[in-house]
């Protein structure tokens, strides 16, 4: 139960002429007169049960379309997709909900267009109320709801059964914080139990909180698949791609897979993180003072250079990032062969983990202007507590204890 | 053959197709004062509209009708008038369903064959509403006649085929042809006065007259006024090749459905 197979799924849309032509191809003899345009091409992939796979891609790279052929909205043109279990889709959350009804009369009319019947639905609708929290409401009509209210009855009906399949899409972005993280740990609850979930998000933390893997959709086909920080590195690089710029992929030492891309005309030649002394070192003391440095190697004339870098954790959530627009120590007109060497000293105020440093070599504050060169992974470091009592977190916020008792 | 399958899956959504027609007719009148009752209001104006017109104004009297029956010909006329009501609304409604729940269509997945169940039963509520009441208007002003009555019952069935079958092939190619929509919205004006429902047949000249038997619908509201007016039953070798072209457009309707279900949410 719980496994989507997707084999060799593709999906084209025909396209005429003229208006003609449609009528002339459905009753002259001569063959098609359509020509295929296709969205997705050779989608092969396969979703095991209790799995959770996130879906990334930009817009118009083919993921509506994918999840609609999955959910059997739309017809393949090519391949299929096979399917275990009872599925439920958080497409379009509200779709088909009636203005003039009230929501609990919305909540049979949703019901019914998920295939349930009346007396399933109240049994369920307690516990649907209960969820949506939404008091007295419930008996108003949809159309004095603002839009968080309609979203919150709509998951609780589309959510109210445990499915085998959970397809989600970018809805959990809409309501309010409160209501997204109740909507977050019912899909995290799913998940304990058992449900297969299939996301579709632009939100990183989403995808690295929730999923075991990514795929990342790109011009219709599966660019690439791996672990979710793997493909959401991947993924920001592909937004910052100019029209002369590289994505590669490097393998570190450790087996990551380190994302590099950008025009390439200036780059990282070394990274090191030295501790007090000047030395290289992997693992540093909680709280003690280190120093990143960072070499780069200009290619080429660059009339503005920008080095920024970020900190993340195991997950890939920044723990700390600036860059030296921000810190405004931009330089200059930086000719091609010169070597710049960037030395950044701070305490390391983080809790014990793994982390890594990604760095960026661009003229202003963001990727999107010049992206000479975005590395993810350049540097992973781990930080160890050695002389300090047990603490919780991943920040090191020591605080100075002061008790009064009178 | 698919047909289980499509059956199956109206089976697993009948919740839905019943919820769908009672909330179309709750929808309609909920926010009216007099709710419900303008579904007999309107109609009713019909009536007398027709009524007043042609049996008042134009003091059209049925041909061989006693004269004291002086509801004759109100009679003729609803035979025909509400029995074309629920023809007509079924194909208007079904050739525009698939367009007119196009965002359902395209982003829920559903079984699509629950739409013209949903535009059948819609207009049957109607038609019950406005059926009964004549029916009742037939019992209290003594016309009612008799046990023959429920011979419109399989004169209904076919009607709803042949609806149907229409309804079916106008909305699927609808979605793919805009025209078409246009077109049976013109067509069924026409074809409502080449039957003879507001005159009686007998004011035609005999060559037309022959030209009826190719007219399905002159058949069927033949037969409606044979039971209502007459009292007799229903000349039902008439209606056969009627019901055989209904089945035949069903199945073509259906065909035509599978086949382009894919293509149409493209489309939409």
């Amino acid at each position: 139960m719980g496994r989507i197979v997707v084999s060799n799924l593709g999906k084209a849309y025909r396209q005429y002429p003229t208006r003609w032509s449609r009528l002339a191809e459905w009753v002259l003899p001569g063959g098609p007169r359509h020509t295929l345009k296709w969205v997705l091409r050779d989608i092969s992939f396969t979703v095991q049960p209790g799995e959770a796979v996130g879906l990334i891609g930009i817009n118009g790279a083919g993921k509506s379309t994918l999840l609609k052929l999955i959910t059997g909205t739309t017809q393949p043109t090519a391949g299929g997709v096979h399917m275990e279990g009872r599925v439920a889709a958080l497409l379009e959350l509200g779709m088909g909900f009636h203005p003039d009804f009230t929501g609990r009369q919305n909540v049979f009319m949703a019901g019914q267009l998920l295939g349930m019947t009346v007396e399933e639905i109240q049994q369920l609708m307690p516990q649907i109320e209960a969820f949506a929290e939404i008091g007295d409401y419930m008996d108003q009509p949809v159309r004095v709801y603002s839009s968080g209210m309609q979203m919150r009855v709509a998951f609780s009906v589309a959510t109210a059964r445990r499915p085998d399949i959970l397809i989600v899409d970018e809805a959990l972005s809409v309501g309010d914080a409160y209501f997204q993280h109740k909507s977050f740990d019912r899909i995290r609850s799913f998940r304990r139990h058992g449900t297969t979930l299939l996301l579709v998000s632009h939100d990183k933390q989403a995808i690295q909180s929730l999923c075991d893997r990514a795929l990342l959709l790109d011009g219709g086909r599966l660019a690439k698949e791996g672990l979710p920080e793997e493909i959401m590195d991947y993924y920001n690089a592909l937004i910052a791609e100019r029209e002369n710029a590289t994505v590669r992929l490097n393998a570190t030492p450790e087996g990551r897979m380190q994302t590099v891309s950008g025009t390439g005309e200036a780059t990282v030649a070394d990274i090191a993180l030295l501790d007090e002394s000047g030395q290289r070192v992997e693992v540093v003391d909680v709280g003690s003072e280190v120093t990143l440095e960072v070499k780069v190697a200009a290619k080429a004339h660059i009339p503005r250079m920008v080095l920024g870098y970020m900190i993340k954790d195991r997950l890939g959530q920044p723990m700390y990032g600036t860059n030296t627009h921000l810190k405004e120590l931009p330089l200059e007109s930086v000719e091609a062969g010169e070597e710049v060497t960037y030395r950044f000293r701070f305490p390391m105020n983080l809790g014990p983990g793994t982390y890594s440093v990604a760095t960026a070599i661009v003229s202003t504050e963001t990727h999107l202007v010049n992206n000479y060169e975005w590395r993810d992974l350049a540097l992973v470091f781990t930080v160890m507590n050695m002389r300090r009592p047990h603490f919780e977190g991943s920040a090191w916020l020591d605080p100075v204890i002061e008790i009064h008792r009178p | 053959m698919i047909a289980p399958l499509m059956l199956r899956g109206l089976w697993a959504y009948r919740g839905f197709v019943f919820g769908s027609v009672k909330r179309e007719f709750q929808a309609k009148y909920m926010n009216a004062m007099l709710g419900a009752l303008w579904s007999l209001l309107s109609p009713l104006a019909m009536i007398v509209v027709y009524t007043v017109i042609f049996a008042e104004v134009m003091h059209s009297k049925l041909p061989g009708a006693a004269a004291d029956a002086r509801f004759a010909y109100s009679i003729y006329l609803c035979a025909g008038v509400l029995t074309w009501g629920l023809f007509a609304e079924i194909i208007a409604r079904a050739q525009s369903m698939f367009i007119e729940q196009a965002n359902l269509i395209k982003k829920i997945s559903f079984p699509r064959i629950c739409l013209p169940l949903i535009v059948v039963l819609n207009a049957l509520v109607n038609f019950g509403i406005i059926f009964g009441l004549f029916t009742l208007f037939l019992l209290a002003s003594g016309s009612f006649p008799g046990a023959v009555f429920f011979a419109v019952i399989p004169v209904l069935a076919i009607q709803l085929l042949l609806a149907l079958g229409i309804g079916m092939i106008a909305g699927v190619l609808n979605v793919f042809f805009r025209d078409v929509g246009q077109f049976v919205t013109i067509a069924m004006q026409f074809w409502f006065w080449l039957t003879p429902v507001v005159y009686p047949v007998t004011i035609l000249p005999p060559e037309v007259r022959e030209l009826l038997g190719w007219n399905p619908m002159a058949r069927l509201v033949e037969a409606y006024q044979q039971v209502l007016v007459k009292g007799v039953a229903p000349d039902w070798m008439s209606l056969l090749p009627v019901l055989v072209l209904a089945l035949l457009l069903c199945v073509l309707g259906l065909r035509l459905f599978r086949r382009r279900a894919g293509e149409m949410v493209d489309e939409l």
